[in-house]
């Protein structure tokens, strides 16, 4: 059903040496915090200004956005902006990817993977549950990283940073056990 | 030409993240339970085949290193690593994983990126407090990478540590061939 390592490992490092020789390399994390800007910005239009003395022409109320002369602020104002669509266009591509796949079982998702249900049972709250706090806990760990599995460990390691490296590492020596612990049968 | 090379690289990045496994919770916490290396051998052979080519392509002045982009090391980095290793066990999801599912109708991914946007959330509103404590120390003076690059201070700083690049990334290559599929 899935590419051998070969060929998606070939596929995979052609998709990030694309993105780096065209444009810039591939990160995802920092889009969750622009779209919480663009939502932020939808409940309180004071939070990102138009500012002519900031470096990238916009500041904002909050630190975070405000960063590195209001770069973040700049894509919340600007959201057609090349990372943000790239973002959204990766939702394309899976559905790409799962419709060309042709699977057997007629192309119907598993909703609850198989560790999952062995170990929780199939109710899809317990799941969505998880889900929910796995994803706070992983975006928050990626913004306090500065980036992901996509921006640190691939495009970072691509290009022997030191930050990859030891992302990787970290990410790896956590993940590891408590997978074994928590998915143990 | 921007939004059009996003539409077409994000489109092809999201495809291939589906069709190697990556967006299937199963097969990432197969990997991390060391049960199922499918993917460990993919994302070896995906980042040894880019480097290699990269460095390869830069040296050959095919490739401009214009567009390289090196992230800073800092302690954050290691803690923020670690956070993440934890919620990708959890969930079986990572950042990119979690919008290509997505994609793909899951419904324990819309979770995800909703539990994402709340985690992303409380650290902007934390950085304010953050930005001046041990946590963004920076640490090999910031943009390293282990050879010489265009945009870092290199740790083998000799004008032809970039074949050492080529070099790590055939090793991965081979790493990722030697590799069982299944372990347990």
């Amino acid at each position: 059903m899935y590419w051998n390592w070969f060929k998606g490992g070939s596929a995979l490092g052609i998709a990030f040496l694309l993105a780096v020789v065209l444009v810039k390399p591939i990160g995802v994390s920092t889009q969750f915090v622009i779209l919480d800007g663009i939502i932020g910005d939808t409940l309180d239009n004071t939070l990102v200004v138009e500012d002519k003395t900031a470096k990238k022409g916009y500041s904002s109320s909050n630190a975070y956005l405000n960063k590195s002369g209001g770069k973040y602020a700049k894509s919340v104002a600007h959201p057609l902006n090349y990372s943000f669509v790239f973002v959204l266009s990766m939702v394309f591509g899976g559905l790409l990817g799962k419709i060309f796949q042709g699977e057997s079982s007629s192309g119907k998702v598993k909703q609850i993977p198989e560790v999952h249900q062995r170990r929780f049972g199939n109710n899809p709250v317990m799941r969505g549950l998880i889900t929910f706090a796995g994803g706070f806990i992983v975006l928050f760990g990626a913004r306090l990283a500065g980036g992901c599995t996509s921006g640190h460990m691939m495009s970072g390691m691509m290009q022997t940073s030191i930050s990859g490296y030891l992302f990787a590492l970290a990410a790896f020596a956590v993940a590891v056990p408590t997978a074994i612990i928590i998915y143990k049968k | 030409m921007d939004i059009i090379l996003a539409v077409i690289i994000g489109t092809v990045f999201g495809f291939v993240l589906q069709r190697i496994g990556a967006a299937d919770p199963d097969k990432i916490i197969g990997m991390l339970r060391l049960t199922d290396l499918h993917l460990m051998r993919t994302i070896f052979a995906g980042i040894g085949i880019s480097s290699a080519l990269l460095f390869i392509g830069m040296m050959a002045g095919i490739i401009d290193p214009g567009h390289l982009s090196v992230k800073s090391m800092y302690t954050g980095v290691i803690f923020g690593g670690m956070l993440l290793g934890l919620g990708w066990a959890l969930s079986g999801f990572c950042p990119g994983t979690g919008v290509v599912a997505l994609g793909t109708g899951r419904i324990d991914a819309l979770f995800f990126i909703l539990g994402g946007l709340g985690g992303a959330a409380v650290y902007m509103m934390m950085y304010g407090g953050l930005k001046s404590t041990f946590l963004m120390q920076k640490l090999f003076g910031g943009k390293a990478t282990l050879v010489v690059t265009a945009k870092s201070t290199a740790i083998l700083d000799m004008s032809w540590s970039p074949w050492i690049a080529i070099g790590i990334g055939i090793m991965m290559l081979i790493v990722a061939k030697l590799l069982p599929e299944k372990i347990r």
